[in-house]
């Protein structure tokens, strides 16, 4: 009797029996986060629910849905609107390209690697080349690694613009969707005329770049830099100051920096919670020590501070942008180290080296020696990393990509507890997933 | 015992190989590489934890079986698969990895769940694509692909998979 204890509210003095006396059933409803059925029982308990008078149910999610950003499906226990446990289902977009990696040489891994992140592809043929490259111990002249680091920022300014379409639009903001593709646009139609095509681009390989940047690019880039800071103005006017966004956005999905860490969510996600992890400024990669730029970070881990911090990562990614125009170093675009590079294609009628290296370099490809490594850079959406091993052959022994959609997924049920369906969508969104790079 | 008339080389004393927190570790690349026994594992990814590698980044395995031969150091037996584990140091900015041999015959390793809630998708994409179990997991599906899936995709003996494809002048199918 004397076990209950007294909680002063603001309806007055209440009675709380002791903690004990609940079920395990309603202490696993008041604090679980996550639900681990397997998708056989859950189907079965849906069935079975159907026409009773259950006071939760099991709702399915997706994975055909306009908002679950690609094909994700959400298993939701709900009690009425409220979302109690969730498991996010995934696997739908899984095409074994891991185990594709394997089957590929090295010139060829960034294309496959490519599709991964669909929306930040320079990323991934980044974290391959990087990983590569370690094993084979080149040097990357200068430029190339400027020329790398500016088609990256370039990637994470059309990648956190999607963010930006896709987020608005979930939220109701429907105008925020086209405004965001036409800035993207802007980006890729630079990307083509560099690379060739507006998406996974092959750029990136190992040794380099695979051509140099076209005559008058640096009009191209100042161009979309001189565009976009006003209509990042108009997107703050749209959407930051408006009360309804406020109100959908702010205090929702909250998460602690402990439990980010815990969960190892990375990049906005990890940021949003207060913690100033950025990769390029801890441990840089690329010529991230040399240019100047702010790291943005949250602090109450919701879903507004990951909408602002992405809205301000576009600011930053133009500020590198405009020091990669200032400081861009002539010189070579690829390692001259024959063995690793393709002769230039004039040289092949004239050399007959030439013609073999072209030769072996694009049959059997380039051989890298035995060994491991795990690199990582800082991609839109947290820690992208490949651990690359290798068995002295012309092909990856495994290649595993660190994607950081799959780590940040698993905040996902974290951030849905307590919350509507509604805030649902918006929690999704503001996780910012890629199913490339959750299923791969 | 330095030989001082040619320039051959000295023979030293056998060097222990190096250790921390009780197991062999390596250097690859700038990146210590520490080798624990399965017994080892949870003891030593704690006390890394404690050491302030606090995040744990990643979490996969690699099937060794037709890998013509990797460097291991003196003491670490070679299995047949390895579950690779890289941590993060957040104050330190550091990494570290960790590298437990499994065997084929008993491919169970205690799960690292209770000291990284954040291993828990990646152990399920190990078991999905390898088949290493992990003890301790709150709910070892698999995740990729369907639950009902026999075969594990990643083993070096899962056929890669090809559409039979007929092509006219040679008829009969392709490789």
């Amino acid at each position: 009797m004397s076990d209950t204890h007294v909680v002063h509210t603001s309806e007055g003095d209440q009675e709380l029996a002791p903690r004990d006396r609940s079920s395990e059933r309603e202490l696993l409803l008041e604090t679980g986060a996550v639900l681990r059925m397997s998708e056989a029982d859950a189907a079965k308990a849906i069935a079975e629910a159907a026409g009773t008078d259950e006071e939760t149910f099991l709702l399915n999610m997706g994975p055909q849905h306009p908002s679950t950003h690609g094909v994700l499906r959400l298993m939701l226990e709900l009690q009425g609107e409220t979302v109690l446990r969730t498991k996010p289902i995934i696997g739908y977009l899984h095409t074994g390209m891991e185990k594709t990696g394997e089957d590929l040489n090295y010139l060829q891994g960034p294309t496959n690697t490519t599709r991964m992140d669909y929306a930040s592809p320079f990323f991934n043929e980044l974290v391959f080349c990087l990983a590569a490259e370690a094993l084979l111990e080149v040097e990357i002249p200068p430029r190339a690694t400027w020329i790398r680091m500016l088609m990256c920022e370039l990637n994470r300014m059309a990648s956190h613009l999607l963010f930006l379409a896709t987020n608005g639009m979930d939220l109701g903001a429907v105008s925020m969707m086209l405004y965001g593709w036409r800035e993207r646009d802007l980006v890729l139609q630079f990307f083509e005329k560099v690379t060739g095509l507006r998406m996974n681009h092959e750029y990136i390989r190992p040794g380099g770049v695979a051509v140099d940047l076209p005559d008058g690019w640096q009009d191209d880039v100042l161009f979309i830099l001189d565009a976009l800071p006003e209509r990042l103005e108009e997107y703050d006017q749209l959407m930051t100051g408006q009360p309804i966004w406020r109100d959908r956005t702010q205090g929702v999905g909250a998460i602690t920096p402990e439990e980010a860490v815990a969960l190892s969510a990375t990049g906005p996600v990890l940021r949003s919670t207060g913690l100033a992890w950025d990769l390029r400024r801890e441990l840089p990669y690329l010529a991230y020590d040399e240019v100047e730029f702010d790291v943005v970070v949250g602090t109450y881990g919701d879903v507004f501070d990951r909408y602002a911090i992405r809205l301000n990562e576009v600011r930053e990614s133009m500020r590198i942008v405009r020091q990669c125009v200032e400081k861009m170093p002539p010189g070579d675009y690829r390692v001259q180290d024959k063995k690793v590079t393709p002769p230039p294609r004039a040289r092949i009628d004239e050399s007959m080296e030439a013609l073999i290296h072209h030769f072996k370099i694009f049959t059997e490809g380039f051989r890298v020696p035995e060994g491991e490594i795990y690199v990582a850079v800082e991609s839109p959406r947290g820690e992208l990393g490949c651990y690359l091993v290798s068995d002295g052959s012309a092909k990856p022994y495994r290649m595993h990509i660190r994607g950081p959609s799959f780590y940040n997924m698993q905040s996902m049920p974290h951030m849905l507890h307590g919350g509507f369906i509604a805030d649902a969508v918006a929690v999704i969104s503001s996780i910012d997933p890629i199913m490339g790079e959750v299923d791969r | 015992m330095a030989d001082t008339e040619t320039d051959e080389v000295v023979e030293e004393e056998p060097v222990a190989p190096a250790e921390r927190h009780g197991v062999p570790v390596a250097a690859s690349r700038g990146v210590a590489v520490l080798f624990p026994p399965i017994e080892d594992y949870l003891r030593v990814v704690e006390a890394l934890r404690d050491e302030g590698f606090a995040m744990c980044v990643d979490v996969t395995a690699v099937d060794y079986l037709t890998h013509p031969g990797r460097s291991l150091p003196e003491g670490v037996p070679a299995e047949r698969y390895e579950v690779v584990v890289n941590l993060l140091s957040l104050e330190g900015r550091e990494r570290v990895r960790v590298r437990v041999q499994v065997p084929e015959a008993d491919p169970t390793v205690p799960s690292l769940f209770a000291l990284h809630p954040g291993t828990e998708t990646p152990e399920r994409e190990v078991f999905d694509m390898f088949g290493i179990v992990f003890d301790g997991h709150p709910d070892l599906t698999r995740i990729l692909m369907p639950e009902d899936w026999e075969g594990h995709p990643l083993r070096k003996d899962f056929a890669i998979g090809r559409i039979p494809v007929q092509f006219k002048a040679t008829g009969g199918t392709g490789k």
